[in-house]
């Protein structure tokens, strides 16, 4: 009986030749991150409460500012200062205002094979690169921190076999709307999102991070794609030469398989207030909106910047609707300027923001009114988690973004490419 | 840690998520009691201040998905509720409660029984909840989880462990 992917990465991370689905173990962690969401409680934890005086390894613990970058209050100033002083004490990796957590990873950290452990729910990004990444509390990143062990439990996987390919306006954000649409919120609670198939061979890294990124949108610890010559490349491109590379076996079992056609899919959205409540972008009716954003962990990359470049070059975002656009990462943000998407984006009448968490965090810029109306391609459109408890949040791909705030109502980009 | 006890029913729907549970805005607030009175805000902004200690919260399916922000079980402990008896919960959100010393337990079918302002009894040793006259299973909880729930929590628990 063979193995899925996300059981070998957690067998070798736990020196053990085997597991199954149930069993609990204890694995040595190859790197774990933090950011300032909760840092501060880590920080309090690990000093006040254990009294502990290493971190496990100061190669493999990094701290990013990323979700209230620049500070916008005396609070979160502490917060940062508060990092800057344990990072440097402790000679730990240090990131502040050039990206959002799981991007700075992907670029300069994360390679197939590892278990990565991180104190924000988006951990699960790493699947993208092969990396088996999944989200904790505070507590048990501290413990992590620490001693550079968890105990885990090995989840059942579920298959998603993609076909096809994606039609002009449709995207790897689409899809993974559609999926958490089918399954539910709750649809992969505590299992492994595995995806594959022929389309998967032609998936970019982008399309990968996305689909991986929001496993745990429909309750999953993880969501993994096989690492190929396409990650491989990506990898060493970025100067990183080790890795572990982990394929399902043939025999592996898996929960259940679900099939997927691209050559059916079209733009999607979810409504408020549920990630799982998605409909066609044709379906949805005329529905006005005050807000677009581009940008965050899920789809701030260089990808989706040219997807809301076609369709803003040359163009006028409609009267009193704001588009705001934050890169994912520097790194991203600088690629963008060196195409010329920047000047697309200024002269569409976007405002271009600094690298961040931004409005899919809801606290540190672009925060909405009562009764206002966001389209985003944040991660979550949970009820007030843009601003004022009484707002909407729609979630969509960067296209479908852009393409509403020319017009000012929820809008299908296709059509509107140019 | 008491094995019997009863409380007073709060009723809350599905999927409710951590940014419900406390919204982005509150989390930067100095201690867990400035933080407390804001639980639930965006959905019933009135609700903290009506809980009191030894109270029931019991829910839909998919109670805590979203964030990994330990705050959210971290205020529902400080609120003193006896516990939570969900359909199911999110997996980051379980795991960081029993850490915060907040008690889970599932059961799918006592929410369609339930009304808010009922009185519901725990009986942790048979693992039976009781709503009048109807009995409910849920899952067991192993002794060691519901000493780390008596003593506050995971890190709580350690530094009782360590001190021994």
């Amino acid at each position: 009986m063979g193995m899925t992917m996300g059981e070998k990465i957690l067998a070798r991370a736990s020196n053990k030749d085997v597991v199954r689905p149930g069993d609990i173990i204890t694995a040595k962690v190859d790197l774990c991150m933090s950011n300032d969401g909760t840092t501060h409680l880590n920080i309090d934890i690990f000093e006040k409460d254990l009294k502990a005086e290493k971190v496990f390894n100061p190669q493999k613990v990094i701290f990013i500012i990323d979700h209230n970058v620049p500070s916008e209050s005396a609070k979160t100033a502490e917060v940062h200062k508060k990092m800057r002083r344990f990072a440097q004490k402790h000679q730990i990796s240090l990131y502040e205002g050039t990206g959002v957590c799981h991007q700075i990873m992907i670029e300069d950290y994360v390679v197939p094979g590892q278990l990565i452990i991180a104190a924000d729910s988006h951990t699960c990004s790493y699947g993208g690169l092969g990396a088996f990444g999944t989200g904790v509390g505070c507590t048990d990143f501290t413990s992590v921190m620490n001693t550079g062990e968890i105990w885990l439990m090995v989840p059942e996987t579920l298959k998603f076999v993609i076909e096809g390919t994606f039609k002009p306006g449709v995207y790897a954000r689409d899809l993974i709307l559609k999926i958490i649409g089918d399954i539910g919120a709750n649809g992969a609670n505590y299992k492994i999102m595995e995806f594959g198939g022929p389309a998967a061979r032609n998936f970019t890294i982008d399309d990968r991070v996305v689909l991986c990124n929001m496993a745990v949108e429909a309750g999953a610890k993880s969501g993994l794609v096989e690492a190929d010559d396409t990650v491989i490349e990506y990898v060493k491109s970025r100067g990183r030469h080790e890795m572990v590379l982990c394929k399902s076996d043939e025999d592996a079992i898996y929960e259940q398989t679900y099939h997927y056609n691209l050559d059916d899919l079209e733009p999607m959205i979810a409504i408020p207030h549920c990630v799982d409540d998605v409909v066609p972008v044709t379906e949805i009716g005329e529905v006005k909106i005050d807000q677009g954003f581009i940008g965050s962990c899920n789809n701030g990359r260089i990808e989706e910047l040219r997807a809301a470049a076609q369709i803003l070059k040359g163009k006028k975002i409609a009267p009193y609707v704001k588009l705001l656009i934050s890169p994912a990462s520097n790194a991203v943000y600088l690629q963008a300027l060196e195409e010329g998407l920047m000047d697309i984006f200024v002269e569409s009448g976007a405002m271009v923001l600094n690298s961040n968490c931004s409005v899919c965090w809801g606290s540190c810029q672009g925060v909405i009114g009562e009764g206002e109306v966001l389209i985003s391609t944040g991660t979550r459109n949970f009820k007030g988690r843009a601003g004022h408890p009484n707002s909407s949040i729609y979630l969509a791909s960067a296209a479908t973004v852009a393409a509403s705030a020319l017009t000012g109502t929820i809008t299908d980009p296709r059509g509107m490419i140019g | 840690m008491k094995k019997i006890f009863s409380g007073k029913v709060w009723k809350l729907g599905d999927d409710i998520d951590t940014d419900i549970i406390i919204p982005t805005q509150f989390l930067a607030l100095e201690t867990v009691d400035d933080m407390k009175k804001y639980a639930f805000n965006p959905l019933r902004p009135e609700l903290a201040g009506l809980i009191k200690p030894g109270d029931i919260i019991i829910a839909g399916k998919n109670f805590g998905c979203g964030s990994s922000r330990e705050q959210a079980p971290e205020i529902l402990a400080a609120l003193k509720l006896n516990c939570i008896i969900a359909k199911s919960y999110a997996r980051i959100f379980y795991r960081n409660a029993f850490n915060n010393g907040l008690l889970l337990l599932e059961n799918n079918e006592i929410y369609n029984f339930c009304n808010e302002g009922d009185q519901v009894s725990v009986n942790l040793e048979n693992s039976q909840v009781s709503l009048g006259e109807k009995t409910f299973q849920v899952a067991s909880i192993p002794e060691d989880l519901l000493q780390m729930v008596e003593a506050g929590g995971l890190v709580p628990f350690m530094r009782k462990l360590n001190s021994k």
